[in-house]
């Protein structure tokens, strides 16, 4: 065959009714591209027309996915707003034929049905889903920085309400089943089994018994909140107050979907539709969009990277876990192992009572999904069974990873090393979780260095998305698969990473922190530092993340990138006197702010007496601002040109998901791109004059100004 | 010296066993369920012994009362996550001697071929027993789930009356008599003319050499440590039963509870109402070689016998025990450890006298009596009395220690007796193949 692209959709007629399969050729999912949708309406048109066709079914013929939304590929090619709306457009008018069809229109839903995979359901006459974990539903448009533009702002809040639409718009979140079924998204749920059949029954019944009335939901407040103009004014302009709150002006993609949905409700559809395509043009073409898309991209394709070269390493398959040193680390790396993963982990502590600490620990993230209604007490059960300790090494014989988080200290590092080569079986990998000392020299005299490796978990383990394997001099490539692998089923993001001091994030944290103290030290207000980073983006200030890293912690670490770089990255006097006053952060409730029962409360002003300074009434935002990042870009740079990330892909997205860089500034790597290095460099010069050397431009930034080159090509 | 039988790969063999601490019901366990207890000694114990999971042909857990919401606790053990869950599995009760049962029929199932590896053991929870209503609230509750009308729903629950509200627990009764365990034990105590002070002595000696076991270490290798505590950092590796305090004064000074004028029976002679569980991994001597065990100690014979409960309750170890060593083919001297479970001070040397006695001989038929208890020979460790008494457990506690101490102490044979409510004794005879 040539030319013409195999179909997408699959036919039959049975007794009238049409059941119309996507299986899009090539590809593991299904998504719906402007071809597949040119076919979509093709078909649909014909059917409608079809004499002898009653009713008609849609459903995937992918074995675990129905729809995982729109071709992201299209967006990127996307030049103009004009463009990017008139794309809009064109699939509001291919939804809006499905709503018009004079035939009862029926969607099969099993897997993820996603973006403008949900759209098309929406306008569907009945909705069947299966009542199975991998079926979900939502619109996850906003988390690229787009909004529904398939008439999703239109059809979900009349379909389920303002209020719940816009909990599943704003957030971008994805629903389960049942919960779907609850809300009134699916208007039945099946058994996979018989999803095909039951989809077929309901179509011939609709055929017969004509359209559905869906009644309100919520009683009196829902019916005030969802269905009356006062009422849905509030709840607009609650959301838009929240959406502020917590995207501090950075990401207009929500608000932009509040207006939609509001035009819509308050204006009509036809209007609605129009602020919908207009937005999502607006949006499709903006700079965040363009770094989300391509974070998302970035994210997607290290869900594929194993960390070596394709072919070259076999990953063993983890069904047991050891976690030795059942501290904070430890237990908090099985809870997610067990909760994430759903592996065997067991926890040795030399001190049993500590181990029971670090079980409970464990537990609880079990016991906080429970709370949370993400698993049933049966799955519960299961998970909780799977957390065992002991202050010996029974049952390491078994494992397949063991990963030691005990007391960052080399000898005793290697002891538990020397322990674990003693008792695992042959195959069975260490990894080191440590964030200082490297890899290389942990595995040194061990019997079997292949085997050993990093694992740098980031704290704490459950909420922090990202993991750094570090593969020391002599690591084999099965340990590195292995680790990668198990890594992604704890739900991480593993970036792979050079055993260089400090790896890839604290090496570019350590800069950013140092110039904080410094500049505590010289005046600058603590709650302002915080206040300049968090508007530029970051979800916490260097100085909140000071307290939570912890004083004594940020003491040994810095001294480690300070030994290991030299006065680059000499530490500021700060950490020193605040540990020397018994300060150790948040942990003791004594760091730069002040902690009632956990909470943050306001900024502990006595520090800057320890610190024997006299805060300043306000210093200049974009000083404070520029020195903070700048050093991290140049660090960045630098580090990058060693080689410590494969690529400015994973630093990027190592910064992003482990110091919460901000997503829609790229990540430091692009950002240096988007500023330009020659802009960077000049400003480093300037700043190096002013406050010493420590600030210089490093090599590979020079020449990249000098040549005029990037990280990404453009 | 008897000649061991020869040892076969079929000979089913003990090769590790474990139990959580024992606690007086009400107490360490009082918030636990059963299977929670019985699925943790296990998952420990198939950690410690790394045996590999694929290798589990069977689960046979012992439960005198189970709750009825999990009323095959062997299951439960069973689909561990550590395990295939394709592992069968049933529960059983053979009163107090359940969870020997379970060895027992492990052991029939390795010497017929039908499984290699089988994990046997036993629960108790009595802070969990379940709570009933009477026969008429029953009734009514199942009657109101099946009412169709609002007015049908009112004219059953008018119908409830205040002493349908009162809830019937179980007692420790005989059905077939209604006789408690405790009035068994008085009762034998006054026809067999046990003296108070004989029983005050088999107490005295149970706790003190329970509590010297614990003291040295001993007891706790074959308990896995419980996590307690709302932080799970309270470790429990020890039995709270134990007194190492008590003495023949502090003994005598209890009063009797089942007859207060002229008995003998006290709560300091008789074993306190107990959770717990035991677990043994019995496999055949085979299947251990191959796998590069060391066992215990095989199993060489058992035999369950029953009198009639209206007579006296626990004597049947008396015919379990001549029954079991005629199996073995051994007589009582062949014997270097005796394992007796301690329900009451007055039982065990009710059993013992009868083993003892020449009446008794002519009774079982037997040209010579029984045997003569060696105490220093007989529960080296402790008993029931000290360590507690979990009804389901208790037969895998004795299987495990009495199988330790034969290689700790390099003895040939072992024996396990024990008495069981309706009238049933339950006998072992073990052999040390240690290191074998």
């Amino acid at each position: 065959m040539t030319g013409a692209p195999s179909p997408a959709f699959h036919l039959v007629i049975e007794d009238g009714i049409a059941v119309l399969t996507l299986d899009l050729p090539g590809s593991p999912v299904n998504t719906l591209g402007r071809a597949t949708a040119a076919e979509f309406a093709g078909h649909l048109e014909a059917l409608a027309a079809d004499p002898a066709v009653r009713a008609i079914v849609l459903r995937s013929g992918k074995e675990d996915t129905f729809v995982a939304g729109a071709d992201i590929e299209e967006f990127t090619l996307l030049r103009t707003a004009a463009e990017a709306e008139a794309m809009s457009r064109e699939g509001q008018a291919m939804i809006d034929r499905v709503a018009a069809c004079p035939k009862p229109v029926v969607v099969a839903i099993h897997g993820p049905c996603l973006g403008a995979g949900l759209e098309l359901s929406l306008a569907c006459t009945w909705r069947l889903a299966t009542d199975h974990p991998k079926t979900v539903l939502g619109l996850p448009e906003v988390q690229i920085g787009l909004l529904p533009g398939a008439g999703g702002c239109q059809r979900l809040p009349r379909l389920i309400g303002v209020r719940a639409a816009l909990d599943l718009i704003l957030a971008g979140k994805s629903e389960r089943a049942a919960k779907a079924f609850r809300i009134g998204l699916v208007d039945e749920l099946v058994h996979p089994a018989q999803l095909r059949d039951l989809a077929v029954r309901a179509a011939d019944r609709l055929a017969r018994s004509g359209p559905v009335r869906r009644g309100g939901r919520g009683g009196v407040a829902g019916w005030f909140l969802d269905r009356t103009r006062l009422g849905r004014w509030i709840v607009y302009r609650q959301a838009e107050r929240q959406v502020r709150r917590r995207t501090g002006g950075h990401y207009p993609a929500p608000l932009a979907a509040i207006t939609a949905i509001r035009t819509g409700m308050e204006r009509g559809m036809r209007d609605g539709l129009r602020v919908e395509a207009r937005e999502f043009g607006r949006l499709a073409v903006s700079e965040v969009s363009r770094e989300l898309v391509r974070i998302f991209f970035a994210t997607t394709s290290l869900k594929k990277d194993d960390g070596v070269p394709p072919g070259t390493g076999t990953p063993r398959t983890v069904t047991r876990l050891g976690v030795v040193g059942a501290g904070f680390m430890g237990a908090g790396i099985a809870g997610t192992a067990v909760t994430t993963a759903g592996v065997e982990v067991r926890l040795k502590d030399a001190d049993l009572s500590r181990v029971g600490k670090g079980m409970h620990a464990a537990l609880e993230q079990v016991n906080k999904r429970m709370a949370r209604r993400r698993i049933t007490r049966h799955e519960h059960m299961r998970l909780t069974a799977l957390v065992s300790g002991a202050a010996d090494f029974g049952g390491f014989a078994n494992m397949d990873l063991v990963i030691e988080a005990v007391f960052e200290d080399l000898e005793v590092k290697r002891g538990v090393v020397a322990d674990l080569e003693a008792v695992l079986g042959t195959g069975a990998l260490i990894a080191t979780n440590t964030s200082t000392i490297p890899i290389g020299r942990i595995a040194e005299g061990a019997r079997h260095p292949e085997r050993i490796l990093g694992m740098h978990f980031f704290s704490p383990v459950d909420r922090m998305p990202l993991l750094e394997v570090i593969p020391g001099p002599d690591t084999g490539p099965d340990a590195i698969v292995t680790a990668v692998r198990f890594g992604r089923r704890m739900g991480k993001t593993v970036i792979v990473v050079a055993d260089h001091p400090g790896f890839w994030v604290n090496r570019i944290l350590s800069p950013y922190l140092n110039e904080a103290g410094h500049l505590l030290a010289e005046g600058v207000r603590i709650e302002q530092m915080d206040r300049v980073m968090t508007a530029w983006g970051f979800p916490v200030g260097p100085m909140t993340l000071l307290d939570e890293v912890g004083f004594d912690v940020g003491l040994k670490a810095g001294a480690v990138m300070h030994d290991a770089f030299g006065a680059r990255l000499a530490p500021s006097p700060i950490l020193e006197r605040l540990v020397a006053d018994g300060r150790l952060g948040r942990k003791n409730g004594r760091g730069l702010y002040r902690y009632s029962r956990g909470k943050k409360a306001g900024v502990d002003d006595s520090a800057y007496r320890v610190l024997g300074v006299s805060p300043r009434a306000s210093a200049d935002p974009r000083r404070v601002e520029e020195r903070l990042l700048y050093l991290m870009l140049n660090e960045a740079a630098l580090a990058c040109a060693e080689g410590v990330v494969r690529s400015p892909r994973d630093g990027d997205v190592g910064a992003i998901f482990g110091i919460g860089f901000p997503p829609f500034r790229g990540g430091p790597l692009r950002l240096i791109d988007t500023l330009g290095a020659a802009r960077i460099v000049e400003a480093l010069d300037r700043l190096a004059e002013a406050h010493g050397p420590r600030f210089t431009p490093c090599d590979s930034l020079r020449d990249m100004a000098r040549t005029n080159t990037r990280f990404y090509p453009e | 010296m008897p000649s061991a039988a020869p040892l076969s790969d079929r000979t089913p063999v003990v090769v590790a066993g474990l139990r959580t601490p024992f606690a007086k019901a009400g107490t360490l366990f009082r918030d636990a369920n059963g299977y929670d207890l019985a699925r943790t000694v296990t998952r420990e114990l198939i950690y410690r012994t790394e045996i590999p999971p694929g290798e589990v042909d069977e689960v046979i857990f012992g439960q005198v009362v189970p709750s009825p919401l999990v009323p095959n606790v062997a299951r439960e053990v069973s689909l561990l996550p550590q395990l295939p869950r394709t592992i069968p599995a049933y529960s059983l009760n053979r009163a107090c001697a359940s969870a020997a049962q379970a060895v027992a029929n492990a052991s029939d199932q390795i010497r017929f071929g039908h499984a290699d590896v089988i994990l046997a053991g036993g629960v108790e929870l009595l802070s969990d027993v379940p709570i009933l209503h009477t026969r008429r609230m029953s009734r009514t509750l199942v009657a109101l789930s099946r009412a169709r009308s609002l007015g049908e729903r009112l004219r059953l629950i008018a119908s409830i009356r205040p002493r349908d509200l009162v809830p019937v627990s179980p007692a420790i009764a005989e059905p077939s008599t209604g006789e408690t365990m405790g009035q068994s034990a008085e009762k034998m105590a006054k026809e067999n003319a046990i003296s108070r002070e004989a029983q005050d002595r088999i107490a005295l000696m149970s706790h003190q050499r329970a509590a010297a076991a614990t003291a040295s270490g001993r007891l706790g290798e074959e308990i896995a440590p419980w996590f307690a505590g709302p932080a799970l950092d309270e470790v429990v590796t020890s039995d709270n039963g134990i007194r190492s305090d008590t003495s023949l004064e502090a003994l005598a000074a209890l009063r009797p509870v089942f007859d207060r004028r002229y008995g003998s029976v006290t709560a300091g002679n008789s074993s306190p109402l107990t959770d717990g569980a035991a677990v043994t991994l019995v496999m055949s001597l085979g299947k251990a070689r191959a796998l590069g065990y060391r066992p215990l100690a095989a199993i060489r014979s058992y035999a369950v016998a029953a009198v009639d409960p209206g007579w006296q309750l626990l004597m049947g170890p008396v015919y379990a025990v001549a029954q079991a060593l005629d199996r073995a083919g051994l007589v009582w001297s062949d014997l270097g450890l005796v394992e007796i479970h301690e329900a009451f001070a007055s039982q065990v040397l009710s059993n013992t006298e009868a083993w003892a006695s020449r009446a008794w001989a002519e009774r079982l038929g037997r040209s010579q009596p029984v045997g003569e208890v060696d105490w220093d020979r007989t529960n080296v460790l402790g008993g029931s009395i000290a360590i507690g008494h979990p009804f389901g457990a208790t037969g895998a506690r004795l299987v495990t220690t009495l199988s330790n101490e034969l290689v700790r102490r390099n003895q040939q044979f072992g024996l396990i007796s024990i008495c069981a409510q309706g009238g049933m004794g339950f006998a072992m005879v073990l052999e040390q193949v240690g290191g074998g």
